[in-house]
């Protein structure tokens, strides 16, 4: 086993494109959840449509990679709309309902054969990031940064990648401390109260569930691009979940938790499977074939969830205070 | 009482006209299933006076309420709020006209500082808006003065050494005392207080009185549910009497308690009777109250 290696895996993964992508997600869902207590289970359904929105505008409509990007956006806002109209006067529970069924459905139709010239069906979209990786201004080769070795594009994807995650953070950041943020906190405490305070609280949730569903979208697109590829099976509600898990790592109230527990999360994931494999091909887990290896490392993942919620529910960055009155 | 007869204007009866009334009512009813739980013929609330909302549990006072300011929707019934209709205006609306309500069950915000409930009750901040919200510079002016106006009624209502805690942090008489204050954040033309006094200790409870005179001396219009005999006798202008959704009963003060109907409705035969007197005699005679 070259622990070597799995330590050099384990921290290039820390700055990794879908390590990104999931931070900008999993920002998306702290808007939602952390700052105005909306229940999304469908951020895999906000993502798909900034990648898709991107793909086709791209491969379909022959846009630019800026005009496809805000293509993606506008799907992501749209789709927010349509499911924010009908369920944002209700409780928060409908709201869960309705964004993991909508998710779920976007899903089907992306990957269903009908739409396939312009969605491609089941073997979704390739080869959309000619435009993007066309502005890449470093030089071709190969770029050893001390623990990883990566070429042009691998550099430019991730310096854009975290170059959204930390602009993206520093605005949550101005808009969380502002009076907008406040007013979104105070709906998430008790709405009836906010109400009565002459609030329209139904825009303020409409305004957070728009924002959080583009930051979503972002984190779609990112996610497609490294390898320029969109696959529908990517958006499927494992996809939310692993937001959600990363959300709660590392705090839902907080900006700078779902960037860690991202970090953390890819690292981990990466750390196990770096282990379990070396300890595999000793012999060391006879009871284990290379395939239930993968699939232990989620199964570790949940377990180090529930110590998690049980000694440090506020994550990794929450306010321990705020969990104590958390009736 | 001299003042009563400033108020009412002729016939001193339930629904009767006022002298000069802040909020008119007309025919709301609101049933649940085939309950009806409010059915209100006419209703005025005379401006700048206290008037009191009384009646047993279930007599239709906080729903009433929840009509009146847009919480709830009626099945009948048109009501003007200084001259403007608010029939079918959504809460939020009615709030920034000027008609600011409390809840039975109090409604601070507990993972918010207590200056930061009190900043959410002001209106117009321009940093409450998405886009200008980015911009310190236009809402940084504004949210001074906001917080300014917030430390002096923390100030009025004692709650300034706990300025930065979260509300949840709050005893649930204090938390009656914040929801109070931010209430008064915007500066209301009539607020309404659904039992101010439940929960809150004897102390408190002076201080609140004190506070509602004070609205009252600054021109503000109260009116207020309550189940504190005393405090209705104590502070109010005018009562109003609910039994079973109608009003059964209004006048001033002292007469409203004097009149058999209400006795027989709400305050029962020992309505003149100190409680704690009763249960000891009741003790003394080994019933269990």
């Amino acid at each position: 086993m070259d622990f070597g290696q799995i330590l050099n895996l384990t921290l290039g993964e820390a700055i990794g494109v879908f390590t990104a992508a999931y931070a900008l997600c999993a920002l998306g869902l702290a808007m939602h959840f952390g700052f105005t207590g909306l229940l999304n289970f469908g951020q895999a359904g906000f993502a798909a449509l900034g990648a898709y929105g991107y793909g086709i505008a791209t491969l379909s409509f022959g846009w630019n990679m800026w005009a496809s990007a805000v293509f993606g956006i506008v799907c992501a806002a749209v789709f927010a709309i349509v499911l924010g109209i009908p369920t944002l006067r209700l409780r928060a529970d409908y709201l869960a309902i309705v964004t993991i069924a909508a998710a779920q459905t976007l899903y089907y139709f992306f990957s269903n054969s009908q739409f396939a010239s312009v969605t491609g069906g089941s073997n979704g979209l390739s080869q959309f990031g000619e435009d993007f990786y066309g502005a890449n201004p470093i030089p071709e080769g190969r770029y050893n940064l001390g623990i990883i070795t990566l070429s042009q594009n691998e550099i430019w994807i991730r310096i854009v990648a975290w170059g959204l995650v930390f602009l993206i953070a520093g605005l949550l950041a101005v808009l969380t401390r502002s009076p907008w943020g406040r007013t979104l906190k105070g709906i998430r405490e008790d709405e009836d109260a906010v109400r009565s305070l002459g609030k329209n609280v139904f825009a303020y949730k409409m305004q957070s569930l728009i924002l959080g569903g583009v930051i979503g979208a972002l984190g779609g697109i990112v996610f497609t691009m490294s390898s320029q590829t969109n696959q529908p099976t990517t958006w499927v509600s494992n996809f939310t979940f692993m937001t959600w898990t990363v959300l709660i790592l590392g705090g839902a109230a907080t900006i700078l938790g779902p960037v860690i527990g991202s970090a953390v999360f890819f690292m981990f994931l990466m750390f196990t499977q770096g282990i379990l494999e070396g300890l595999q091909s000793m012999g060391a887990l006879p009871f284990l074939n290379s395939a239930q290896v993968g699939q232990i490392r989620y199964l570790l993942v949940g377990l180090f969830l529930m110590l998690l919620v049980v000694f440090q529910p506020q994550g990794f960055f929450g306010n321990k205070k705020e969990m104590q009155f958390n009736g | 009482m001299a003042k009563a007869n400033k108020i009412d204007k002729g016939k001193v009866e339930p629904g009767c006209a006022k002298q000069d009334p802040i909020l008119v009512a007309d025919n709301v009813t609101r049933s649940f299933g085939g309950n009806k739980a409010v059915d209100v013929a006419h209703l005025e609330i005379p401006r700048g006076m206290i008037t009191a909302l009384i009646g047993p549990n279930g007599a239709g006072k906080t729903t009433l309420f929840n009509l009146l300011t847009g919480f709830d929707k009626p099945n009948t019934g048109t009501w003007q709020f200084a001259g403007k209709d608010l029939a079918g205006v959504s809460a939020y609306k009615v709030a920034r006209l000027g008609m600011v309500r409390t809840f039975q069950l109090t409604k601070a915000l507990s993972l918010l500082t207590v200056i930061d409930n009190m900043r959410l009750g002001a209106q117009d901040n321009p940093g409450e808006r998405f886009w200008p919200s980015f911009i310190k510079p236009l809402w940084a002016a504004k949210e001074k003065s906001i917080t300014e106006r917030a430390d002096a009624l923390l100030e009025r209502f004692k709650l300034d050494a706990k300025r930065e805690d979260y509300a949840a942090e709050l005893s649930g008489g204090q938390r009656k005392l914040l929801e109070m204050a931010r209430a008064l954040m915007s500066d209301p033309k009539l607020v309404m207080l659904d039992e101010p006094m439940a929960g809150v200790n004897p102390a408190l409870t002076q201080s609140l009185l004190e506070h509602i005179k004070g609205l009252k001396a600054s021109g503000t219009t109260v009116l207020f549910v309550e189940h504190d005999m005393h405090m209705v006798r104590h502070i109010s202008d005018w009562v109003v009497v609910m039994a079973e959704g109608r009003i059964v009963a209004e006048g001033a003060p002292d007469v409203v308690m004097k009149n058999p109907a209400v006795i027989d409705a709400y305050l029962g035969a020992h309505a003149n009777t100190d409680l704690g007197t009763v249960s000891i005699e009741n003790a003394k005679e080994g019933k269990n109250v």
